[in-house]
């Protein structure tokens, strides 16, 4: 796969950017204080944001299972919903590769839609590249004493380049030590319906993945997507596991003091 | 034949599979890190590998009828083959002219692929496998489990058992070297007795007519130069323009394969014995296969024709190393087996395979020709959706989520809803050990409880 370290629009590094965050159907349901944020870092690195009211899901399950009629459907409403913005920004590598790299595939043959469709994903970023390579920013004002392990969730690696930047935003928090995870590059099996169409084999994988992430002897797990995350804390916390799961971005929001993925509130 | 469900849930309740496949693959994949760090330039290497075979695979008749001319002239003769029974009757046939009653065979994937040892057995001709590997699995009356180590799901232990169990003159010791020993012993006087010498081609090489061979263990050329015929038999998309463009392509597929800079033998056989030559067949035959590559080729799969089989892909791919490669049920396991088996043999039945993949994009990360793997799965995805073929329950599914997706007012209400249903049903604490309808999650994960409110309603009310 291609990794594009960045981003093919540059024109627009805007003084204040106006920012269109789409949130993911799995943070707006699953865990919304990554969609909270997300709007502080980004408002910290000096954006105007706003949440376009008509998003809903960028049709990844569709994609996925093969239904591209839907997938195309739900990519055409999607668009309508978020161009007009310097940039569109999202807490997750899957659904920004989505917008990014499947957008444009999936409309190729649509005259109408293919321009929309390109020039969309050329102002689209997973939110850690964005704030790193886009804004320059650093969470200079955030301390966390622990330490962590970061697992590079698959979409974002290899079909974003999303690799160094949440390194280097971490690596600006103080008090904040992370800790090298063995095989942080192999997938964990979440697979978005992956995981519920092939249970056993996904279980098998994330049990590898869980015990890798024990051997850190981190606190703390970090990842960029909610899914995979959601999937290495179910497992690690089955397992009886003290290792907590956050999304990098409320670390870097300085959210890292509260209650970590099934904690309750 | 068993579901890929059911063979699935063998292979992860066999302990010892696990073991030996993470003993082979973890190693190759260690191995293949360290050789492709020491290679300069391996990124521009693969882009020319893969540009070679799209190359050759746009201009197939050209290069074909070009290494027929040349392989003809050397001596040799080629014959086609549209069908995998056709390639066997030609095999067959060349067998009995030659009154051959025993055959030396060296490993070659597409061999099992069209069915030939099942082929041979059926006319009564004893064939002696003279790789290793294939010898064991031939000793277990089993099917290769890799393209590369076809034995890789056997242990050690396991494959001391086989041998003590058949060998005439077995081991005494249990030592890698007395087990090498006493299969070498086994082998080699077959070797030497068969009357005609059975191989695959790694490539075709079309300005020379040369077929070239990679092993390392040597069995090729000891199977192929002593009997009276050789026989190859090589898929049609096996080509290469020519000796320079056959060596970058070895380059990359043995640190693909092993990690090793190059196999142990690699041999180019031009032609039969020549008048003065001292050794070598007396006669060489080289049948060119099609059985559904051209149709793959003008289907949308011309990229898979690129597949040099090194067998990376697999090596690196989670749910291969964790079911090994019985489970896929066809000659070709992994990432590349996902996408050949319904183009060799039909989607209907093997539309699992290509569901059964998380689309890491590990595999094409890896693939020395840069098959867009998971571009070609998704393919087959869409295609068993038109097709049907997909469970009743998935599509009832997506169309339920589809629908309410598609109405933006609508879709923050079910959210609301289900929210309140799932929090419900996982009771007190933050997490969920049993949740309805998600047994799949919660049979192995705990499943972390929902928030009480959707970001968008919590953000429409004004909190920032
Ligand atoms: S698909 Fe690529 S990685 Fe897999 S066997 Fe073929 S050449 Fe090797």
């Amino acid at each position: 796969m291609e990794t594009a370290t960045s981003n093919p629009d540059m024109s627009s590094r805007v003084e204040k950017p106006t920012v269109a965050l789409f949130v993911t159907c799995l943070v707006d349901a699953m865990r919304p204080q990554i969609g909270f944020a997300a709007l502080r870092t980004l408002a910290a690195a000096g954006c105007e944001v706003v949440v376009p009211r008509a998003q809903t899901c960028c049709g990844q399950p569709a994609l996925n299972s093969g239904d591209r009629a839907t997938a195309i459907d739900l990519a055409r409403r999607t668009i309508a919903a978020l161009e007009g913005y310097d940039h569109v920004v999202i807490p997750s590598g899957s659904c920004a590769a989505t917008i990014r790299v499947h957008y444009p595939e999936i409309l190729h043959d649509d005259p109408l839609w293919s321009p929309r469709a390109e020039a969309l994903a050329a102002r689209t970023w997973e939110i850690l590249a964005y704030l790193d390579e886009v804004r320059g920013w650093r969470p200079d004002a955030v301390s966390l004493p622990a330490t962590a392990t970061y697992h590079d969730s698959c979409s974002g690696l290899r079909e974003l380049g999303v690799k160094r930047q949440p390194r280097r935003l971490l690596g600006a928090v103080a008090g904040l030590s992370l800790k090298p995870l063995a095989g942080e590059e192999s997938c964990c099996g979440f697979g978005g319906t992956f995981c519920v169409k092939y249970p056993a084999i996904s279980n098998a994988i994330v049990g590898e993945k869980a015990a890798a992430i024990d051997a850190t002897g981190a606190d703390l797990l970090l990842a960029g997507d909610l899914g995979c995350l959601m999937n290495m804390a179910g497992k690690l916390h089955r397992e009886g596991s003290p290792v907590r799961a956050f999304h990098t971005v409320e670390i870097l929001a300085g959210m890292g003091g509260g209650p970590a993925i099934g904690e309750e509130a | 034949m068993t579901s890929f469900k059911t063979r699935t849930a063998a292979a992860l309740a066999d302990p010892l599979l696990k073991v030996a496949v993470e003993r082979t693959a973890g190693t190759a994949e260690a191995k293949r890190a360290l050789a492709v760090d020491a290679f300069a330039g391996f990124e521009d290497a693969r882009t020319r590998a893969a540009a070679i075979k799209d190359h050759v695979i746009a201009n197939l008749d050209t290069y074909l009828e070009r290494f027929e001319a040349n392989a003809t002239a050397a001596g040799a003769t080629v014959h086609w083959a549209r069908t995998a029974d056709e390639a066997c009757a030609i095999v067959v046939d060349l067998c009995r002219r030659a009154g051959a009653r025993t055959v030396a065979r060296s490993k070659s994937m597409l061999g099992e692929e069209i069915g030939l040892p099942h082929a041979l057995a059926e006319a009564g001709i004893r064939r002696i496998e003279t790789d290793l590997a294939e010898h064991i699995i031939q000793l277990a009356d089993e099917r290769p489990s890799h393209i590369i180590w076809p034995a890789m799901h056997k242990t050690r232990e396991q494959v001391s058992a086989l041998f003590t169990q058949h060998h005439r003159d077995p081991h005494v010791e249990e030592t890698v070297a007395a087990m090498a020993e006493s299969a070498r012993r086994e082998l080699r006087s077959g070797m030497l007795g068969a009357d005609v010498g059975i191989s695959g081609a790694n490539f075709l090489v079309a300005d020379t007519g040369a077929i070239c061979t990679v092993t390392n263990e040597g069995n090729a050329e000891l199977s192929l130069v002593p009997p009276r015929m050789h026989i190859v038999t090589a898929g049609i998309e096996k080509i290469v323009p020519s000796m320079a463009h056959a060596t970058h392509m070895l380059r990359l597929l043995s640190r693909s394969a092993t990690g090793a800079a190059m196999s142990q033998y690699t041999t180019f056989y031009a032609g039969p014995r020549r008048a003065g030559d001292r050794d070598g067949p007396e006669e060489m035959h080289i049948v060119l296969v099609d059985n559904g590559r051209s149709r793959m080729r003008d289907e949308g799969l011309a990229e898979m024709l690129r597949c040099i089989r090194c067998g990376a892909c697999m090596n690196h791919c989670v749910v291969f190393r964790q079911i090994g490669g019985h489970a896929y049920g066809s000659t070709y396991p992994g990432p590349m087996g996902a996408v050949l088996t319904p183009a060799l043999d039909g989607l209907k039945g093997n539309q699992d395979l290509a569901s059964a993949c998380t689309l890491n994009g590990k595999c094409q990360e890896v693939c020395p020709v840069k098959i867009p793997l998971p571009t070609l799965l998704r393919g087959w995805r869409e295609r068993s959706w038109r097709e049907g073929l997909e469970p009743v329950s998935v599509r009832r599914g997506i169309a339920a989520w589809a629908w309410v997706a598609r109405r933006p007012a609508l879709y923050r209400l079910a959210v609301g809803g289900a929210l309140r249903a799932m929090r419900l049903a996982a009771g007190a604490g933050g997490w969920a050990r049993r949740l309805p309808l998600a047994g799949g999650w919660t049979d192995h994960r705990d499943f972390p409880k929902p928030a009480a409110k959707s970001f968008m309603d919590r953000y429409g009310a004004g909190e920032r």
